[in-house]
Order: structure tokens, then C-alpha cells, then sequence
């Protein structure tokens, strides 16, 4: 197992170079360049402040010169300096990290407290009136533009009902947690029902597809008590596929998070990603892509990981 | 023989080889959702194109005696700031929203079934390196790298269609690799390898074909996903711009004004839901329909 995880990380090490060289030309052939910013303005600028401004930023050396100061100071954790503040990009993304995270943590605990239940119940009672709700509520989940979802909740609970708070994560003035988790509320929902969609239908044919199998029939005419085959046997295997499913998409949250980010003012990273679009922010934007990526990459390993070792039939040699 | 004849006769049996794509059709219309989807999605299609027959005015008619105005019978969505008619809106925008869906799909799994077939037909390095790159597309997170394309063209329309689906390919990419993989071991390629057939008759005639279930899932799923994408990215001011209507960038407009005029936010948002949720079971009902290990007896 332990040669398993140590072959995956070094092969993370080309993933990783991969995806920064990507990432990297596909911010170099942005129109405009950093100066893009000065240029609009409209206003007439010598071309020597242009020039200088270059030159400051380091953009007018060769491409391959730009990429290779860029990745040596990545790997320690300089992602460069942000064109919007001129504050190193990194101290940014940590200001705004945990509130991101945040975010994702309460959505994915939200998407697994619903889904869970909804998949098992749906799967024991299939064809129930709840059954039938769950896979409505699936399908809706899944075609929902999730913004537009967001802007309607917020019509409903903050703009009519006046229950919850249309947008931040606080009251000014009010720094009680009760506040908190009430700005909380409304943005968890929205990032979670896409997940709480998908992973109620994978829960539900997972433990259909475990329930009719030999080994539970086996079980069940041992003479075992039903709820006992159901929890001690069916459930268990039925999870392994769904906690995988979940880990993978634990990095989708952060995708996801940058639109709900956005309707909610959420100061998280996402809404950074946004403001630095607008802003034509490439430190910026390449730091942020590279920390998703490299989430991505990671819960992909530690899905595989936690698949491998839930699943005893899986072993690693 | 005869005796053999006279049986089948009398039970009434056909003997006539029935096509794949019959069998296919047969299942499908099994599906009722899958049917109603269908024809919601044909009706909601032709009523987009059709808007210049049917659209009750013009969709840039500025009506200032009639501003903000909430459903009503001569505005069957109510009008916006301008007064222009949002019934008559939703359906031009519906035409891009829906070309850009159905073309950014079928980009993006064109591109994801060729990947997917040569690197599962020619294996070994090929299909080694080319999944490696699929990975790493994959890895990138797609949303934020979509933004990052749009925001730097003029979004017009066959811009967003490469740029979302050059991103759309990947799954596609697997699914078909994994097919192909299969489909090459069966008796009839080797055939044709026999008879000496190239590699791309190979691959066009008898591969794809059959491979051609997920294939036909992957366009339908993508037209829904490249909808959604679609509209978020018109949401955030990056896609196509106004004044030509998108179901996305008529949801931008009416953010602001969200709470005196909620029909402005209803209505294009509940077009794009309902298009994408037929296209969902249109495309659920399709994969029950073509993967014969699926169907239900």
C-alpha cells in the first residue's frame, strides 16, 4: 500500500508540471497582456510607461524565461506578486481561503446529511411517494442552473420572507455566531444541490444493485434480522462506490463555489478568482487555477486511496 | 423442413431480421418520460426557431408606454425596462442558448469519441500519452478555466462553442476509449484486419458504430451541461453580449432588479431549467434504450 501511495504522489509531480504548462500558455495568450488594464482607459500613455511598466512585471522576457521564474517560485509557495494590490498573491489566497473552505465544508456535510438518507430510504422503499420525490428532486438537482437557483432562493427567503440575509457573512456590526450561521444558510443549499442530486440517485442504484445480490439473499436466509442485513451488510459495500464518488467531487465544490460565491458576496476565493478576472489579474489567476488543480489532483488520489481501502477486495501489490 | 415451416406459420412468427436501431426505438418509446421529454424538448426547439413566425412582437420593439410590466394578457412573461415583450425574448434568446447547446455538444464529443478511438485502437504509447493529457485537462477545473477563455474574445457564438466544447471532451474521451477497447477484441475486427482492411475503415466501420451508444448519451447529456454553461457565463457578462438575447444574459439584466420585477428572473431561468431537465431524461431514456444490459425485462 505503501508503495502504491508513494508511485501515485511522484506521478502527481508530471500531472502537476502538465497542468502549470497548460495553464500557463492559456493565461499568455490573453489579449492585452497585463498593460491590457492601463490601455483602457483610453487615455494616451507613452509607450516608455508602458515599456517600464513591462519590464517591472518581468513580461517582456522570453516566454519559456517568464514560465521557468514562474513555476522555480511556485514550488515554494511564491506565486508572485498580484497586479490588483500588489500584494503577493499567496497572502491573498490564505485571507481568503478559509472562508472558501468554509463554504465547501458546510455544502459537502449539508449534500451528505440529505443525500445519504434520501438514496438508502429510496432504494429500501422504491417506488414510494418519497422514492419518487427523492428522483424528482435528483433530476431537478441536476438540470437547476445553480445561479439561477441561487438569485430564486434569495428572492424567496430574503427579499419576500425577510427569514434569512440576502448576501456576506455577517451583519455589520454583528459578530455572533447565530448571525453567522444565518448568512450561512442560504449559500449551502445552493452549492449543495447539485451534489445532493447526484449522489441520492448513486446512493439509491448502489444499494439497489447491492440488495438483490447473492450474498444479501444468503444473508437474509441465514435467518438474519432485516435491519441487520440491511446495515451490517448491504450498506456498507453499497457505500463504497458513493464515498468515492463524494471525494472526487469534494474538488468540483470548489468550481462550483465560484458562482455561488459570487450571488452571495462570499468573500472566499472564488469571488477573488472573479474580481481578478475583471481585473486581468494573471498572478492571480494562475495561483488560483494551480491551487484547484491541485486540489483537484489530490482528492482524486485520496478518493482512489480510501476506495482502495474500503473495498476489500482491492489490494494493492 | 416442412413440418419446421408450418410451425413458424402458424405461430405467427416472424423470420425477418430486425435492425438494431428498431430494437432501439422499441425500448425507448417504453420510456414514457423519455417520450414526453422528447417531444417537450421538439416543441421547445421548433418554437425558438420558429420566433420570427410566432413571437407576438419583435425582439428589440421598445414599448416605453408599457415598462415593467408584470404578466398581463398582451404580455403573456411581462416586459422589461424597455418594454420589451419577455415571452418574445425568451424564444430569440432560446435560439442561441439551444445552438450554442447542441453544437458546443457535439463538438466536444466529436472530439472526445476521436481521442477516445485512437487511443483505445492504436493502444500502447498513444493511448498512454493521450490519457495523460485527458487527465490533465481533466484536473483543471473547468468552470474557472471557462471564464478565464471568455474573457478573453468577443463571445460570439462560434467562440463559446469551441471554447465549451474544448472543455467537454473528456469524459466522452473515456467512455469511448473503454468501448473501444472492448469492441476490438471481438471476432469481427479481426476479421477485417484478415481481409486486410486499413486501420480507418476499421475504426469508421466497424468500431464506431457499434460504440456508438455512449456516444449518442454524450451529445445528449452535453447539449444539457453546455445549456447550463452556457447561461452562467452569459450570467457573468462573458458570454454572448447584449443586446442579442441569451436565456443567460437576460438573467444578468434582471439581477439587480430581482425584487420589483421577479418575472424577469423567473421566466428565463424556468426555460433553462425546463430545456435542460427534458434533455436529461430525453438522454436517460436513450441510454436505458441503447445499452441493452440495462434494460429492464
Amino acid at each position: 500500500m505503501g508503495q502504491y501511495i508513494r508511485r501515485r504522489l511522484l506521478q502527481m509531480i508530471p500531472l502537476m508540471i502538465g497542468i502549470s504548462l497548460i495553464i500557463f500558455m492559456i493565461i499568455q495568450a490573453a489579449p492585452g497582456g497585463p498593460e491590457g488594464m492601463l490601455l483602457e482607459t483610453g487615455r494616451f500613455i507613452d509607450p516608455q510607461v508602458i515599456e517600464n511598466y513591462r519590464h517591472r512585471l518581468g513580461v517582456d522576457q522570453p516566454v519559456y524565461v517568464q514560465y521557468y521564474k514562474w513555476i522555480t517560485a511556485a514550488l515554494t509557495g511564491d506565486f508572485g506578486i498580484s497586479f490588483q494590490t500588489t500584494r503577493p498573491v499567496m497572502d491573498m489566497i490564505i485571507e481568503r481561503l478559509p472562508a472558501t473552505l468554509e463554504l465547501m465544508a458546510v455544502s459537502f456535510m449539508f449534500a451528505a446529511l440529505i443525500a445519504l438518507p434520501l438514496g438508502i430510504y429510496s432504494a429500501l422503499h422504491q417506488y414510494s411517494a418519497l422514492d419518487f420525490l427523492g428522483t424528482a428532486i435528483s433530476f431537478l438537482g441536476i438540470a437547476m442552473p445553480v445561479f439561477w437557483f441561487g438569485l430564486i432562493l434569495q428572492l424567496v427567503f430574503s427579499v419576500r420572507l425577510g427569514w434569512l440575509p440576502v448576501a456576506g457573512t455577517s451583519t455589520v456590526g454583528d459578530t455572533s455566531f447565530l448571525d453567522h450561521i444565518q448568512h450561512l444558510i442560504l449559500p449551502s443549499i445552493v452549492l449543495s444541490l447539485h451534489y445532493i442530486a447526484g449522489w441520492s440517485r448513486y446512493m439509491r442504484s448502489s444499494l439497489l444493485a447491492v440488495i438483490h445480490s447473492d450474498y444479501i439473499r444468503t444473508a437474509r436466509a441465514k435467518g438474519l434480522k432485516e435491519h441487520l442485513v440491511t446495515i451490517r451488510h448491504a450498506l456498507k459495500n453499497a457505500m463504497i462506490p458513493v464515498v468515492s464518488i463524494m471525494a472526487l467531487n469534494l474538488a468540483s465544490l470548489f468550481s462550483g463555489a465560484v458562482i455561488t460565491e459570487t450571488i452571495f458576496a462570499w468573500p472566499g476565493i472564488g469571488r477573488l478568482f472573479i474580481q481578478s478576472m475583471y481585473a486581468r489579474d494573471y498572478p492571480m489567476l494562475m495561483g488560483i487555477l494551480m491551487m484547484g488543480s491541485f486540489m483537484v489532483v489530490f482528492f482524486n488520489l485520496l478518493a482512489d486511496l480510501v476506495y482502495g481501502w474500503l473495498d476489500p477486495r482491492i489490494s494493492y501489490n | 423442413m416442412a413440418v419446421q415451416n408450418t410451425i413458424l406459420a402458424d405461430a405467427n412468427l416472424s423470420t425477418k431480421a430486425v435492425p438494431q436501431r428498431v430494437l432501439v426505438w422499441e425500448a425507448f418509446k417504453r420510456h414514457k418520460l423519455a417520450m414526453i421529454s422528447a417531444v417537450v424538448f421538439f416543441i421547445m426547439m421548433v418554437a425558438c426557431f420558429a420566433a420570427p413566425l410566432i413571437a407576438p412582437y419583435e425582439f428589440d420593439a421598445i414599448n416605453l408606454g408599457a415598462i415593467r410590466q408584470p404578466p398581463s394578457m398582451e404580455n403573456l412573461m411581462g416586459t422589461d425596462d424597455l418594454g420589451r415583450d419577455l415571452f418574445t425574448r425568451i424564444l430569440y434568446g432560446g435560439r442561441i442558448s439551444i445552438l450554442i447547446g447542441i453544437f458546443s455538444a457535439l463538438v466536444g464529443t466529436g472530439v472526445g469519441a476521436l481521442v477516445g478511438s485512437v487511443a483505445g485502437f492504436y493502444g500502447g504509447k498513444l493511448d498512454n500519452y493521450l490519457m495523460r493529457f485527458t487527465d490533465m485537462a481533466y484536473s483543471i477545473p473547468t468552470l474557472p478555466l471557462l471564464i478565464v477563455l471568455s474573457s478573453f474574445t468577443k463571445a460570439a457564438v462560434p467562440m463559446m462553442v469551441a471554447i465549451i466544447g474544448f472543455l467537454s471532451w473528456m469524459p466522452t474521451a473515456r467512455v469511448v476509449r473503454g468501448s473501444v477497447l472492448s469492441i476490438k477484441e471481438k471476432e469481427f475486427v479481426e476479421a477485417a484486419r484478415m481481409i486486410g482492411a486499413p486501420d480507418h475503415t476499421i475504426i469508421g466501420r466497424h468500431i464506431l458504430p457499434n460504440a456508438i451508444g455512449p456516444i449518442i448519451v454524450g451529445v445528449t447529456l452535453g447539449v444539457g451541461n453546455a445549456i447550463i454553461v452556457e447561461s452562467s457565463l452569459s450570467f457573468l457578462g462573458l458570454g454572448v453580449q447584449p443586446p442579442t438575447p441569451t436565456w443567460g444574459n437576460m438573467l444578468m439584466d434582471s439581477q439587480s432588479t430581482m425584487a420589483t420585477k421577479p418575472w424577469l428572473t423567473i421566466f428565463p431561468g424556468m426555460a433553462i431549467l425546463l430545456i435542460v431537465l427534458s434533455v436529461n431524461f430525453l438522454g436517460d431514456g436513450l441510454q436505458d434504450a441503447l445499452d441493452p444490459t440495462l434494460r429492464k425485462r
